[in-house]
This record gives structure tokens, sequence and C-alpha cells, in this order.
């Protein structure tokens, strides 16, 4: 019904317009011929109306920065997007005298010269000392803007240096894991293949080798089993069929791994993964490496000036050093609730505008204290019997010993 | 072509309704044609927009108008579904920047100004041409077709990047609609390959008599090198689809690699996405131009004309093009500064991406110096085209920004970038392509527009096109990521709740100011004033045929050039044109040389 009175609005509405029109078109003819260029009235009329756009356009960018730049980033939580921020602040500054002059001249010129029947334009179709002296002053601000963008580039993108502290942070629909080296500096080698459960990143040690083999063996077993129960020459055989081939070929790259070497099955023992929000120490150089377990993800942390696409089948990294603690920082921005957040920046899916997590940027002693409170990879994959689980322990902790010997 | 002049000028015979409306081999009609289907698919995308604006203002509220368009599968309880909200998106770009900025734009203007401005009877092939819209009509109706599949349309945004688009598994839109969206979009290309060759063809091969390259009005300099860029990078985009196809269909991996989707391990290993976004940039960039500089011509021309002034360096505004265009080749990189791209190569792209400001900023002087001590007539195409002078400066400069790799890593994907390439691709060409519009109507239909509604039309579409983007950058620079269907679920984006609403109702009342033009346009179509021949005082040669459409433009012989097109007020002379037609007077200089 609402539908229905909506369409006959629009009719009746478009109908007043009509004729109203036809109203229009009687009249210009009674004043004498309908002119198809715009009269002197009108064009005096849009030439005023083109200097007051410039007014209002200039007042309602004035009006924006005003209300809104106290809501843009506070300043940078890393040290690194203190570089930025100052080059932004830079071509900033260019391009803002740029559009303001330029938009000045457009909309003056256009009021200025606005239409006389008793007038000529003047016949200037080119100089060569104008349009050299435009090529070359953009030519030599953008050569600044050049030297100066690339050498911050540069810098940002440059290596971690020895010792920074390596965290993983592994995206998929719709979350984020964390994961740190642990005790020994080192990520565990880590495989899709080996995804589980338990094992939510595939990291490959020898106890999650041991757990995803017999996982796939057992599944394996089980399917053939069903095999033997469902009508042979059907679609659902065929579907076991593949679906066992799929698994074999699975279990045949997961034991592959087998002959990594001693030192790296055993690195991810100590790993820890942490999910929803993750901590750094104030002051100390960061490297985050990046993969992905399904599609492309980004990770954005818009505080730090930090951000690098999460691709599947890659790996990516970035790194900075922290300046600000989240006590700073709530006391910066005068928020008390203020907290640092990473977001996906890549269109992921459905959830893609809640796929986030929160950075705890904390002195380096509280960082410590926390760390040594996580659970380590391999007490999270341990089987649910107790005593089992110690023994496990124990072996790993015995062999990483050994290695450290 | 002296013998197609005699052979064309008596075939006037009678026509049916399907060889004259439907079949047509007539440039003129198929411009029409374009322009109607470009016009039908705009008011699709410009819905969606404001549906998800909706969404956008006043997030997870409910409206009856949303359950109306999208039903209770996508809308239930008029509250946008997630999925849906990406679809929208997803199809808003695509409709957007293909169908009606590349296909709309080119496909009008391209066909009825070519031919025209260059003095042929017709496209060099007639039947290609007629095959490159019923390619294009083929593509719109698949793409509308795939907003009705049971999974929904493509969602995986406008670059449809692997693999959230290559796996039915990732996202509901990756299905079927994904499916129909690849054969759209190669449907797509096939008909601006066709159209673009014919586009080259025509303009080296059938110039009348006089018009030498130098003589050519910008309109058809820019058209011509748009379609040089078009047949030079779509097949790469159609490379790129296939591919993706295989990836989908046969179980190929050239963008797949170690996936684990949806508790389901893939054999595909060796791929890259990053491969599947080198080539969508390699067509992407030049896409842009390819937006672009029809839009650019077709203001130079408006601009000329109605400050009854010559362009202002003219020879300075080809030799742009011509960077431009080269240069669009070899920036794609700039899409990609945080894939993790040796930052070395990154630098590359940033350097190339900044040299495009410098032809870009000759460009934007010239116009404006074109303005000044003209004798400015503002009709509704001059405002348009004044306008996408303002959008091509504004959107311009926050370019350098995004240029910067440096900068791009804390904009990129933000709201910063929506608001920049609106406001100086998808703005720009828009304005130009109602200037367009305007300005040629007269020729197209032998109609005259209403100006009055031109100018409602025009001041409304601009403030309200301003105030939904140019508050964008301030999201942008407090970190407000795109394509968010939300921003409740933290508390860091609050303070823009208020912005969002504003922006939603200028979108929405932006949108609503459209059925004014599409009225004038039908209502001029029928009753609008007979339109002069030369209603504007034009020089160029299209004002020189008769109003009522003939096949092969001129009765008789073709015309011959004698001068550019851009002798306006020229001193000595009794009116302030002189159409390219009238010969030199003993010792007068061609294209204002000794001015």
């Amino acid at each position: 019904m609402v539908t229905f009175l909506i369409i006959v609005a629009i009719a009746l509405a478009s109908l007043a317009v009509w004729q109203l029109l036809r109203v229009f078109e009687g009249t210009a003819k009674l004043k004498g011929g309908d002119s198809f260029v715009p009269t002197d009235a009108e064009n005096k009329y849009q030439g005023r109306m083109m200097l007051l756009f410039m007014f209002g356009y200039f007042a309602f960018f004035a009006w924006l920065y005003v209300r809104y730049a106290p809501h843009f980033l506070p300043e940078s939580a890393s040290e690194h997007g203190l570089v930025l921020d100052q080059l932004l602040d830079f071509n900033f500054l260019i391009i803002t005298v740029v559009f303001v002059i330029t938009h000045v001249f457009l909309f003056y010129f256009a009021f200025k010269y606005t239409y006389s029947s008793d007038r000529k334009a003047t016949f200037f179709t080119h100089s060569n000392k104008l349009e050299l002296l435009w090529t070359t002053v953009p030519a030599v601000f953008l050569a600044v803007i050049i030297v100066y963008g690339l050498s911050a580039w540069m810098d940002i993108t440059d290596e971690a240096p020895e010792g920074s502290l390596t965290i993983e942070l592994y995206p998929k629909q719709f979350d984020w894991t964390a994961r740190y080296s642990g005790s020994d500096s080192l990520l565990g080698a880590s495989n899709y293949n080996m995804i589980s459960g338990v094992n939510p990143l595939g990291v490959i040690t020898n106890g999650s080798l041991t757990s995803k083999q017999q996982e796939l063996t057992e599944e394996i077993a089980g399917l053939k089993e069903e095999l033997e129960t469902v009508p042979k020459g059907g679609l659902k055989e065929e579907e076991i069929i593949e679906t066992i081939g799929k698994r074999e070929r699975q279990l045949a790259r997961v034991s592959s791994f087998e002959g990594l070497e001693a030192a790296s099955l055993v690195a991810g023992d100590d790993d820890i993964l942490v999910k929803t929000e993750f901590y750094l120490p104030v002051g100390e150089s960061v490297e985050f490496i990046f993969r992905s377990r399904d599609v492309i993800h980004s990770a954005y942390m818009p505080h730090f000036r930090a951000q690098m696409n999460c691709v599947p089948g890659m790996t990516t990294s970035l790194n900075f050093i922290s300046r600000k603690t989240t006590e700073e920082m709530r006391e910066i921005t005068d928020n008390p609730d203020f907290d640092y957040l990473l977001l996906c920046n890549k269109i992921c899916g459905a959830a893609h505008y809640n796929m986030q997590m929160v950075i705890k940027v904390v002195e380096p002693e509280v960082y410590s204290k926390w760390i040594t409170e996580q659970e380590t990879f391999a007490e999270s994959i341990q089987p649910a019997d107790e005593e089992g689980m110690a023994e496990a322990t124990n072996v790993t902790r015995n062999e990483i010993s050994m290695i450290e010997q | 072509m002296a013998t197609a002049a005699e052979h064309n000028t008596d075939h006037h015979h009678e026509e049916t309704f399907i060889s004259k409306y439907i079949f047509s081999m007539d440039h003129k009609m198929i411009s029409k044609q374009f322009l109607l289907t470009g016009m039908f698919m705009a008011v699709i995308g410009m819905i969606m927009s404001s549906l998800f604006r909706l969404q956008l203002g006043w997030q997870g509220e409910s409206f009856w108008i949303l359950n109306f368009f999208l039903g209770d599968k996508w809308a239930p309880d008029g509250i946008l579904d997630p999925n849906m909200y990406l679809a929208l998106v997803t199809i808003h770009g695509t409709i957007m920047v293909f169908f009606l900025l590349t296909g709309g734009l080119s496909g009008t203007f391209a066909n009825l100004l070519i031919p025209l401005q260059i003095g042929a009877r017709d496209m060099a092939s007639g039947f290609i041409n007629l095959l490159s819209y019923w390619f294009f009509l083929a593509s719109s109706i698949v793409m509308i077709v795939s907003l009705f599949v049971e999974t929904g349309p493509a969602s995986g945004g406008w670059t449809v990047y692997p693999p959230l688009s290559a796996l039915p598994q990732a996202m509901p839109g990756s299905g079927m609609g994904m499916t129909l969206w690849l054969v759209s979009m190669s449907l797509f290309v096939v008909s601006s390959l066709l159209g673009g060759l014919n586009y080259v063809v025509t303009v080296i091969n059938l110039r009348t008599k006089g018009m030498t390259m130098t003589r050519l009005p910008l309109s058809v300099w820019a058209l011509f090198i748009t379609a040089v860029i078009g047949v030079l990078s779509f097949p790469v985009l159609f490379s790129a689809a296939l591919l993706l196809i295989f990836d989908r269909m046969f179980g190929t991996s050239f963008y797949l690699s170690d996936i684990h989707v949806a508790g389901e391990l893939l054999e595909q290993t060796g791929g890259s996405p990053i491969l599947y976004e080198h080539l969508f940039w390699f067509l992407g960039h030049p896409e842009v131009y390819i937006v672009l500089l029809p839009a650019l011509g077709i203001t130079s021309e408006v601009i000329a004309t109605n400050s009854r002034k010559p362009i202002f360096g003219y020879r300075a505004m080809i030799g742009s093009i011509l960077a431009i265009a080269f240069l669009s080749f070899i920036v794609w990189g700039h899409h990609m500064f945080i894939t993790g791209m040796n930052p070395l190569l990154g630098s590359v792209f940033t350097f190339t991406t900044l040299l495009i400001a410098i032809p870009s900023a000759v460009k934007a002087f010239n116009y404006i110096t074109t303005l000044w001590k003209g004798n400015v007539r503002f009709t509704p195409a001059m405002l348009f085209s004044i306008g996408m002078v303002s959008t091509f400066i504004s959107g311009g400069v926050t370019g350098i920004i995004l240029a910067d790799s440096a900068l791009d890593i804390n904009l990129h994907d933000t709201y910063f970038v929506v608001a920049h390439f609106h406001i100086v691709m998808g703005l720009s060409a828009v304005l130009a392509m109602f200037a367009g519009v305007y300005h040629w109507f007269p020729k197209m239909y032998g109609k005259m527009m209403n100006r009055k509604m031109g100018y409602a039309h025009f001041w409304v579409t601009f403030v309200c096109a301003y105030g939904v983007f140019f508050p964008q950058h301030f999201m942008g620079l407090a970190g407000v990521p795109r394509r968010y269907y939300t921003n409740s679920e933290f508390p860091l984006f609050d303070e823009f709740i208020g912005m969002n609403e504003m922006i939603s109702v200028f979108a929405i009342v932006g949108a609503l100011v459209q059925f004014i033009f599409i009225f004038n346009f039908f209502y001029s179509m029928f009753r609008g004033p007979k339109a002069s021949q030369n209603p504007w005082g034009s020089n160029t040669l299209e004002w020189t045929t008769p109003v009522e459409h003939i096949h092969g433009n001129w009765p008789g012989a073709l015309p011959t050039v004698h001068r550019w097109a851009y002798d306006y007020s020229k001193p000595g002379k009794e009116h302030d044109f002189v159409p390219q037609i009238v010969p030199l007077e003993e010792g007068e200089l061609d294209g204002g040389a000794g001015h």
C-alpha cells in the first residue's frame, strides 16, 4: 500500500513539473523568443553563484577542519610514524596552497569574465613562457616531494634490526591470532596442512606432527569403513573415495615434515599463541610476520602508522618501535577507555568490519610478566589426559635443552 | 572515400523500426543506444549507493525501503545484511566504473563525436560498431541478471581480488554471482575492444580533407588516445578474468596457494593472488584515464566554446594527453604499495605516479587560463565543465598524498582513498558526461534541453557531490577503513557518526536530483524546442550537419577543413566564432599562430 502511494506521489509530482514547464514555455514565448543561449540576467546570476560557491566551499573546508581535525589519529605511537606525520603535514601544506589558489582563479575568472555582448574575449592562444612556468614549478615541487617521501619510505621499509622481538599475526575469517616466539626467540615452522582445531596456525612440532598424523590416519580409516557400507557405484562412494585421496595426499605432505631439522621441529614448542589482545613492550623494536589462512587480509594498526597485506601462500613483514604505552596514550587523548587496535583493512567477507584485536603497549617489565603467564603451544596441544600432558612437556623441554647445549 | 561519400548520400531510403532503432549501424543511433543503456545502468548503481548510504548513515537501523528493494533475504526487517552491503558496494563500483564511465561515456561520445568532428560519413566499420553495442548490452544484461541469483551478486569489491572471489566457501557472493560477473566483464572487454579498434581506425583513416591531426578538436584527441589505451590494456583484464575462471572452475592454481578455508584444505599450491593484482591493475590504472580523458576532452570543447576563446595551449593539451596516456601504463603498482612488494619497486612506482601530476597540472592551469579574459556564457554544460575542473583539481591534489608510498601505508584502503578517487575520477567524469549531454543534446535529438532545470540540476548535484565526498577525507585521516558494514563494533570512530549521517543526506538528495535531469532529458527529447543548426556558435564540424539526422551525416560532399577548431573571438572577424569550414583569408595564419 505504501509502495502504491509513493508511486502515485511520484507520478503526481512529475505531472506537476510537466505542467509548470508548459507555463514556463508559454511565458518565454510571450517575452519574445526563447533564446538557446543564456540571457544576460542568467549569466550574471550564474557568475555570482560561482563566487558564492567558492566561499561556501572554503567555509565548508574550514568548518570540517575545525570540527574534525581534533579527531584525526592522535600523535604517532611509533617512532617512524613521527616522520610520516611530518611528511604528511608538509605535503598537505603544499596541496592546500595549490588547491586554494587554483580555486580562487577558477571561480573568480568565471565571475569576472561573465558574458557581455558588447565585449569580445581576448584571442590568447598560447604562451610558451606561461606554459614553461607551470610545467617547471610543479616539477620542482614534485621533486622535493619525491625525494622527501622516498627517503622516508626507504627508512620505514628497512629490515628490522638484530634482536627485534618477532611476532606473527595470523588472520583468518574473521579473527586474528598473534604468535610470539617464546624463550628461544625463534618462531617454529608452520604449514597450512597442519591446521587443526587445537593448532589454528599449523605450527609444526614433534607433538603436533604426531597428533596430526594420528588424526589423519584415523579419519582415513573411518572413511574406509564407511566406504564398505555405501552402495557401490553411487555418488556417495565416489565422494568418499575422493576424500580419502585428499586425506592421503595430505598425510603424505604432513609426514614429509618429519624430514625437517630437529631444531626447527622444537622451536614451536615454546611459541605462545594469543587471541583478542596482544602486548608490546614500549621502546623495543618489533618485527611482525604475516601469513593468511584463507583470503587476503590486511593488518592495519592506524595509531602506529603501520599496515601490511596478509596474503595466503606468502609471507610479508613490517617492523616498528612503539613509543607510547597504552596508559600514556590514554592521557594524551584524554580518554580512559582508549585502546590501540589492529583492524582488518582488506575486504575479506561478511564480518570484515569486525575483525579486530586490541594492542596493549606496556612497560618492558609488565610485558615480561605477561608473557611468562601465557600458555605455550606445547601446553596448549596436550591431550586432556593429565599425566600424558606432563610427560609430553618433559620430553619437549628436554629436547630444547639438548639443542641449547 | 569519395566513392563511399557518393554512395552514402543517395541511400536515404526508408528503414524499418528494427533497422533504424534496434540493429542500427549508424554511429549517431549507436551513440544514443550507449547513452540510454549507460543511463539505465547508472540509475541502478545510484540506487545501490543510496541503499548502502542508508546503512552507513544510520548503522543497523531498519528502513522499509531496504526491504522493498532487497527483500526478506537480504534486508530482513529492513536491516541490511552485511553480505548484501558488500555486494552493493561491489556492483555499484563495477557499474559506475565500467558501465557508466567506460561503456557509457566513451561509447556515447566517441560514437557521436568522432565521425561528426573529423568529417566522416560514419565509423570505419558500422557492423563492428553494432557488435560493440550489442556486446555491451549483453554484458549489462548479464550483470543485471547476476543481481537476482540466490547467493547474491559478486561481493568481493569491484577489484574482485582472489582468493576471496575465487572461493564460494569464503563468501556467498563468490558463487554464481561471481561467475556471472566474470562472464559479464568478459563480454564487456569484447565490446570495449571492438569499439576501441573502430575509433582508432576511424580517426586515423577517415579524417576529411584538411583535417590534419593538429586541427583535430581536443575531444577527438582525447577519445582517440582513450581508445588506444583501452585496446592495449583491456586484453590484460580479459586474461586476468580468464585465469580466475580457470581457478574457480577447473582447479588450476594461478592465484591460489596454501589455503585452508571454511574448515576445508585446498590442494592448490604455487599460485599467487598478487599475480592477479598485477594483471588487474595493469588494466585498472589505465582504466582511470580511460574514464578521465574523454571527460577532459569534453570539458576542453565546452569551455572553449562557452568562453568564446581559444583553448589555451592547444599543443600543450595534446602533449599532456599523450604524456598521461604513456605514464598511465607504468604506475599500476601504486595500488599495491602494501602488498609486500620490494620497497625499491615501490619507489619506482611512487616516482612515475608523481610525474603524472605535471601534465595534469598543465591541463588544469590551461583551463583556468582559457577562462581568463574570456566571455563566459553559463550554459548548463559550461557549469558542469567548470565543476569538472574544480573536482579534477580537488581530487587531483590528494593524489599527490596517496602516490607517496610512505604516506600510503597509513591511508591505503581508508576513506581518504574513497574520497580521492570518487572526486578525481568519478565526479570529474560524471560532471563532464552531463556537460557533454547538455552540450550535444541538440545534435543528438535535434531539440534543446530546458536550461532552468539544467541550472537546478547542476547546483544541487555539485553541492551534494562535494557534500558527500569532501568530508570523507577527514574520515580517512582518522583511519576509518573503507568497505566496513558498520563502525560501531569499537568506539574508535564514534566521532564520525554525525558526519556519516550528513554524508548520507547529501548522497540521497543528490541521487533524487538526478531525476530532474532524467525528466528534462526525456521531456526535451519529445517536447523540447527544436534546435537550430549551431545553437552554441561552435566552430567544429558536427554543427554543420543538418539538425535532422541523415545517413552519411552531410548531404552532398564532405566538408573541407581550413583551420583549427578554436578560432573564437579572433580579431578582425565579424562573429565571435569562425567555423572550421571557413577558408583562411589571405595572409591569415591558422592555429592561433602569431598570437
